[in-house]
C-alpha cells in the first residue's frame, strides 16, 4: 500500500505523462474557449455576460474540490503519518488559491452588470471569501513557521478545520436567503442550464482540471525535491 | 507505532465530535443573526418594525411596475404575501417583472417599503433567447386552453 504513494514512482509518472496531459489540456481549452466565446448562445436575460460563467463556475468548483482534497490528504498525513500526503497538500494549495481568486474576481465582474453591485455580504460570497483566507493562512503558515515539523502540523490543522467551510459554501444558497442564485447543476435533478451552454461549461471544467493536474505534478516534483534538500542539510 | 496511531485516531475522533457540536451551535446562532434579506412573509412575522436599514427580497409582481418620472412603484411578492415598494434612482438592467429582486431601504409599515438601492436577483435558469421565447409561447397556449 505504501508503495503506491512512493514519491519516486509519481515523479516517473509525471515525466512520461506530462506531455500527453499538456496536449489534452490544449485541445480541451481550445474547444472549450471557442464554444464558450463564439458557438454558444447569449442568455435570454443576462445577454453576453453569461460567458463569464464558463470561467467562474469551473474555477469555483475546482477551488472547493482542491480544498476538500487538501483536507483529506492532511488528515491521512496527520493520523497515519504518511509524509508524502503533506507534500500532496502543499503542492495543491497554490492551485486552489488561484482558482478561488479567479472565482471571486470573475464573480464580481459578473455581479456588476447583473445584480448592480460588485460585492455584497451575502452568505455565499462571504463564505467564499473565507475560503480565500483559509488558502492564504495555509500557504502563509508554511512561509512564516521556520520549523517544518511545526509548520506541517499547523498547516494540516488549518486545512482540516477549514473543511467545515466547504459544505457551508455549497449549501449557503439553500440555508440562507442569498443574492447569489442556487446551483444550476445538481447531482440528482435535471440541470437548469440549457444543453448549448452546459457543453462549454463541462469542457472548460475538464480543461481547468487538466491544468490543475499538470501544475500539481510539476509542483509535486519541486516540493519533494525541496524537502529532500532540507533533510540532507540536517 | 500501532498504539500511537490508535491514539491519534482517538484524539481526532473526540475533537471531531466536539468540533461538530460547536459548529452546530455556531451555525444556529449565525443562521438567525445573519439574514441577508427578508421575504414579505417574514416581514409580517416580525414582532416589531426594525429601525435600521434592512433588505427585502422577492419576485417583482407581473404588471406591477408604475413609473412616475424617476420614481418607481412596484410590488414584491413571495407568492404568499406582498409588499409595495417605492424607489427613485437607476434600475439595474435585469430588474424586470417576474424576476427576483432585493431592495435595500427602510420599512415604513408591514406593507410599505421605501427603497434606496435595488439589486436584481438572477435565478438558476440559463437558456438562449429562442428557448425562452418558445417556453413562453407554450405557457401562453396552456393558459388559453
Amino acid at each position: 500500500m505504501k508503495n503506491i504513494f512512493n514519491s519516486r514512482r509519481i515523479i516517473n509518472i509525471h515525466n512520461s505523462y506530462l506531455d500527453l496531459l499538456k496536449i489534452i489540456f490544449l485541445i480541451l481549452l481550445i474547444i472549450g474557449l471557442s464554444l464558450s466565446f463564439f458557438y454558444s448562445p447569449a442568455d435570454y436575460l443576462q445577454g453576453e455576460t453569461v460567458r463569464i460563467m464558463y470561467v467562474h463556475v469551473p474555477s469555483s468548483w475546482l477551488a472547493l474540490m482542491i480544498f476538500s482534497a487538501m483536507s483529506v490528504c492532511s488528515l491521512i498525513s496527520l493520523i497515519f503519518k504518511y509524509r508524502i500526503f503533506t507534500i500532496f497538500t502543499k503542492s495543491l494549495a497554490p492551485i486552489g488559491f488561484t482558482f478561488s481568486l479567479i472565482s471571486i474576481f470573475t464573480g464580481s465582474l459578473w455581479g456588476q452588470p447583473t445584480w448592480g453591485t460588485f460585492w455584497t455580504w451575502d452568505a455565499r460570497l462571504t463564505s467564499m471569501m473565507l475560503l480565500v483566507f483559509l488558502y492564504i493562512s495555509y500557504i502563509m503558515s508554511w512561509v512564516l513557521i521556520k520549523n517544518i515539523f511545526t509548520a506541517e502540523k499547523i498547516s494540516s490543522l488549518i486545512s482540516i478545520f477549514g473543511l467545515a467551510n466547504i459544505p457551508l459554501i455549497k449549501y449557503s444558497v439553500i440555508w440562507w436567503n442569498t443574492l447569489h442564485q442556487p446551483a444550476s447543476i445538481k447531482f440528482l435533478e435535471k440541470s437548469t442550464i440549457h444543453e448549448s451552454m452546459l457543453t462549454p461549461l463541462i469542457l472548460m471544467f475538464f480543461a481547468f482540471a487538466c491544468f490543475s493536474l499538470m501544475v500539481f505534478l510539476i509542483r509535486f516534483k519541486v516540493e519533494s525535491f525541496k524537502l529532500k534538500v532540507l533533510r540532507e542539510k540536517k | 507505532m500501532l498504539i500511537n496511531k490508535n491514539k491519534r485516531l482517538m484524539i481526532f475522533l473526540v475533537s471531531l465530535i466536539t468540533f461538530l457540536i460547536i459548529f452546530k451551535f455556531l451555525f444556529n446562532t449565525l443562521r438567525s443573526n445573519t439574514i441577508y434579506f427578508f421575504s414579505p412573509s417574514e416581514i409580517l412575522k416580525l414582532s416589531k418594525l426594525p429601525e435600521k436599514k434592512i433588505r427585502i427580497g422577492g419576485m417583482v409582481k407581473k404588471n406591477s411596475i408604475n413609473e412616475k418620472g424617476d420614481k418607481y412603484e412596484f410590488v414584491l411578492t413571495d407568492f404568499n404575501q406582498e409588499i409595495s415598494v417605492t424607489y427613485s434612482g437607476i434600475l439595474p438592467n435585469l430588474f424586470v417583472e417576474g424576476q427576483g429582486a432585493v431592495v435595500e431601504g427602510k420599512l415604513v409599515s408591514r406593507k410599505y417599503f421605501i427603497g434606496t438601492k435595488i439589486l436584481a436577483k438572477h435565478d438558476e435558469n440559463y437558456m438562449p433567447k429562442e428557448v425562452a421565447d418558445s417556453l413562453k409561447k407554450i405557457n401562453n397556449t396552456k393558459k388559453i386552453k
